[in-house]
């Protein structure tokens, strides 16, 4: 295996596992266009039967939020317990949540 | 076609996907991009699978008691039935990618006429089976084959390069055979004539694309079916048969 794959751009994989879930971020790689990643993802990410839909997307097209900003995004959460639907008991029915 | 013409013909088609996969795993830790190296390997198995299951369709129908590693791993070059164009070395990645290309075309008109056939039912499964696999190899290859044709001057050389070496070894694959004929007869193939077409047509097409040129050199190179192998095949088989060879009873 050479650098080859190092000059492609990186791109995002987003892989639905079955209907009615979301997609969900399952790696990244290396391809030279959208037709090429999606196969590539299929190749790579879902070879044991992980899932029925597959998104791309450019990793440079992803904005983060900096680590360093994590105190004030994340700790005021912290001591709001109401916010969370702990006070509810679930159905049985309902698996996904 | 007499049980002995029906286990060879399915010899033919089993031995077409074994040497393939196994040439193909050769691969496995050295393509260009460890995602293509994943791809490769994709298919090297799903080939390989396919094998197995007409190998041990192949095995039943003769009644000696062979089964799928019997027939793969106890075999000489003299006794495979396999296109020559399938044990050719690897080459280099657009060596591989346009020999899979061409076979891939030409697998999966097989197989599609092998689905709709009712000579042999035990094929028609296996052949509905393999054609969702052979049709993803062959939007594969070809996507590579525009890529590298329609691609840079020096991709596109070599890809021509390739076409242009691999020809001789095409003509092999619509070549008349007496077991291919009582085939045919049977209803269990159509005629090489009318796969020879469409292979063309969608060959031609895809190369269209790739802005490369198909040879029109009628040439051709065949013995595969009749076990007469060019001499890459024997060390292939070498490598393949040799820790069954050693070990003929282990279990694992």
């Amino acid at each position: 295996m050479s650098s080859e794959s190092s000059k492609w751009p990186l791109w995002e994989v987003f892989v639905r596992s079955r209907q009615g879930l979301s997609h969900k971020h399952v790696g990244s790689l290396h391809a030279s266009d959208a037709t090429m990643a999606i196969a590539n993802a299929r190749d790579v990410y879902t070879r044991r039967q992980e899932g029925v839909s597959i998104w791309v997307l450019p990793a440079e097209a992803i904005s983060a939020s900096s680590p360093a900003d994590k105190d004030i995004l994340f700790d005021p959460a912290n001591d709001k317990v109401y916010r969370h639907p702990t006070f509810y008991t679930l159905p049985d029915e309902v698996k996904n949540m | 076609m007499t049980k002995a013409q029906h286990f060879e013909w399915l010899l033919s088609l089993a031995d077409d996907a074994l040497i393939l996969g196994q040439r193909l795993s050769e691969w496995c830790g050295h393509a260009p991009a460890l995602e293509e190296d994943i791809a490769l390997s994709n298919v090297a198995l799903d080939l390989i699978g396919q094998s197995r299951a007409i190998l041990t369709h192949a095995g039943l129908l003769e009644g000696e008691g062979r089964d799928e590693d019997r027939l793969a791993f106890f075999r000489s070059d003299r006794e495979y039935r396999n296109l020559l164009l399938v044990e050719l070395p690897n080459g280099h990645f657009g060596d591989t990618i346009a020999r899979q290309f061409f076979f891939d075309q030409f697998a999966m008109i097989r197989y599609g006429h092998l689905a709709q056939q009712t000579f042999d039912l035990e094929i028609a499964a296996i052949a509905t089976k393999a054609l969702k696999e052979v049709r993803y190899h062959a939007a594969h290859s070809a996507d590579w084959m525009i890529r590298l044709g329609d691609g840079t001057n020096v991709s596109k050389t070599r890809i021509q390069e390739s076409v242009d070496r691999l020809w001789p070894y095409i003509g092999e694959c619509f070549e008349a055979h007496p077991i291919l004929d009582a085939a045919i007869t049977s209803g269990a193939m159509p005629d090489c004539k009318s796969i020879e077409l469409t292979w063309k047509e969608s060959v031609s097409a895809v190369l269209a694309e790739a802005t490369l040129i198909l040879p029109t050199d009628n040439w051709k190179q065949v013995g595969g079916r009749n076990g007469l192998h060019t001499e890459h095949l024997s060390y292939l088989l070498a490598e393949m048969q040799a820790v069954p060879r050693l070990h003929p009873d282990a279990k694992w």
